[in-house]
């Protein structure tokens, strides 16, 4: 018989993922009775604020259980706070879009939820094979979630192209895996740590060839640089409340793991940094260098996502407390912004044969004051502009660069935010000072909407005036990390 | 050392015993016939020579990608039934757990009609 008294199996440290898999479940039962496609999206609406407080209720609870498998510490649970208000704020801004396309299945709710939930798995673990699972359990909706408008070839596209680049990257990461266990003999991250010196004095090729595939198969999930290339056509065909998600919720899944397994895993591993360096140095310029001439505004934060990973990425070849909390900082801060960008976009999709060109946003501005006034506000956070959140986390990250020495990456930094500031007012100048000859059609606003935004608006212009809450999250967020 | 495989060298002669035994078997008393579906390519009656584009129902894919989904967790429940009683009564509700997810997915593809034919 197995000793379960020390295994620390308590259902208290998965609360949360137990809570959304029960809401995706009942959504999914009651769908297959009866088609009510309104009705599911209250339920998910109810489960998904009973998580985000189930994970709020878990802060500062440092345990881990399940015989080491789920590790909740403040770092897993700060990202299952942040995932949980991403989906709320997802699932608010893409409803009335998906009734405008004739796509509002009840699936699109249980889909979001299970990936949610997945990421979670991904953020609470220390051991590599619960993290593939966990990325597989976030992957695996997103594919069909990328191709829910599936009377769209472009959907189409997306899905299969996103399927084919995820199924790619999941083989690498799990090569590097076996890799990795081959070395050291265990999957576990802490066991690792504690042995580095002597596996990679025995076995040091194995263990650099696992890293390699890791970071090869994270890349991809997270796009950096040369494994981008899905990134803005999978953007542009998907539903745009789900390329909003795309945008946020599994690159911050993505940056949790990496963060946990190369800056706590392997930090003994010293070429990694170097790695990094030119990986974000990368990342940041063809990003922002790809996003100049893009003429639609969902092709353009497809590269402008692709650049704010680079951003993050400094993080990575910085290393330590303070590089680790800002990359958290500006994970919140870019979910923040980032989404709010997407609501807007989502608002003006939802109107019948808009694709979001730059050609159709002249008018924008006299028709609908606030709401370009809003749009501009995002651009401006995501160029990175002072009065903003935007501003502060690229300070924090670049403050951390320099801190440490990387005197040079944070130069190329500051560099690569002043060139993407180029097309982020090409968006609010094609709103403000072009005009066309077509009347802009009036949008039409929903409660749910007008809440994201508000809630991105305040919540972008509010942390840039009053940082002190974020900062004191982030940082605590990394206890039991390091 | 060479007497642990004496089963191993029973197992082998038995094996081509029943083999040329039955070839035997099929000569002597088979009934032969020269002519016909005999001579085609293709025992199974599928035609050699044709289009291609023959129309296969959708819902062979359907079926077939649903067999392999619970195919699967058999394949998961085998290791669990050879340490079932080192794993004990909670290894016995965590498996349930499984299955109980697997069913939820089950009554879905009920109610959506995912396995009705027409």
């Amino acid at each position: 018989m197995i000793d379960y008294t020390s295994a620390g199996i308590d259902f208290g440290l998965i609360a949360p993922e137990i809570a959304l898999l029960v809401t995706a479940f009942v959504i999914l039962l009651i769908s297959s009775i009866r088609r009510l496609n309104a009705f599911p999206i209250y339920i998910a609406f109810i489960g998904l604020v009973v998580t985000l407080a189930l994970s709020i209720q878990q802060w500062s609870n440092q345990e881990s259980g399940f015989f080491g498998m789920i590790s909740c510490d403040n770092f897993g649970i700060a990202f299952k706070i942040l995932f949980s208000a991403t989906s709320l704020l997802v699932l608010l801004l893409g409803y009335r879009y998906m009734i405008a396309r004739g796509i509002d299945r009840p699936e699109y709710s249980a889909l979001l939820l299970i990936s949610t939930m997945g990421m979670m798995v991904m953020a609470n673990t220390t051991d590599l094979v619960v993290m593939f699972l966990g990325l597989e359990i976030m992957s695996v909706p997103l594919y069909v979630m990328a191709g829910f408008a599936r009377r769209s070839l472009r959907s189409n596209e997306a899905a299969i192209k996103y399927f084919m680049m995820g199924a790619f990257a999941s083989a690498f990461l799990l090569m590097g895996i076996a890799f990795v266990y081959g070395a050291s003999g265990t999957t576990e991250l802490r066991r690792i740590v504690a042995d580095i010196s002597f596996i990679s004095s025995r076995h040091g090729a194995y263990i650099y060839a696992g890293a390699a595939l890791i970071l090869v198969g994270f890349g991809f999930k997270v796009a950096a640089v040369p494994f981008h290339s899905w990134v803005p056509d999978v953007y542009e065909g998907a539903p745009t409340p789900v390329t909003a998600f795309f945008s946020v919720a599994p690159k911050a899944a993505g940056f949790a793991v990496m963060l946990r397994i190369f800056l706590f895993g392997f930090a003994d591993l010293e070429i990694l940094s170097d790695v990094f360096w030119v990986l974000s140095v990368l990342t940041m310029s063809v990003g922002n260098i790809l996003a100049l001439r893009q003429g639609n505004v969902k092709r353009l934060l497809a590269y402008s996502s692709i650049a704010h990973a680079g951003y993050i990425m400094v993080a990575l070849a910085v290393g330590g407390e303070e590089a680790v909390s800002a990359a958290i900082f500006y994970l919140v801060a870019y979910t923040i912004f980032n989404l709010g960008g997407f609501a807007v976009v989502t608002l003006l999709e939802t109107r019948s044969g808009c694709r979001s060109n730059f050609s159709e946003l002249p008018g924008l501005a006299a028709t609908h004051p606030y709401l370009s006034a809003i749009l501009a506000l995002f651009m401006l956070a995501l160029g990175g502009f002072p009065p903003t959140v935007g501003f502060l986390g690229k300070f924090y990250l670049f403050a951390a660069a320099i801190k440490s020495g990387y005197i040079w990456l944070a130069v190329i930094g500051v560099m690569n935010s002043f060139l993407s500031v180029y097309y982020y007012l090409r968006v609010v100048k094609a709103s403000y000072f072009e005009t066309s000859d077509e009347p802009f059609t009036p949008v039409s606003y929903t409660p749910a909407i007008v809440a994201v935004l508000i809630i991105t608006a305040v919540g972008t212009l509010g942390l840039g005036f009053f940082p002190q809450q974020l900062l004191e999250f982030s940082r605590s967020a990394i206890f039991a990390f390091l | 050392m060479f007497e642990t495989f004496y089963p191993i060298l029973f197992l082998v002669i038995v094996a081509t015993g029943i083999a040329l035994l039955l070839i035997f078997f099929s000569i002597f008393f088979g009934y032969r016939s020269k002519q016909g579906r005999k001579g085609n390519p293709y025992e199974c009656g599928l035609t050699p020579v044709g289009t291609t584009k023959d129309p296969v129902p959708v819902k062979f894919y359907m079926v077939a990608i649903l067999f392999i989904l619970f195919d699967i967790e058999v394949v998961f429940l085998y290791p669990w039934a050879v340490i079932s009683r080192k794993l004990g009564v909670f290894g016995f509700v965590e498996m349930l757990a499984f299955v109980i997810i697997l069913l939820v997915g089950y009554f879905y593809i009920l109610g959506r009609g995912a396995l009705k034919w027409d």
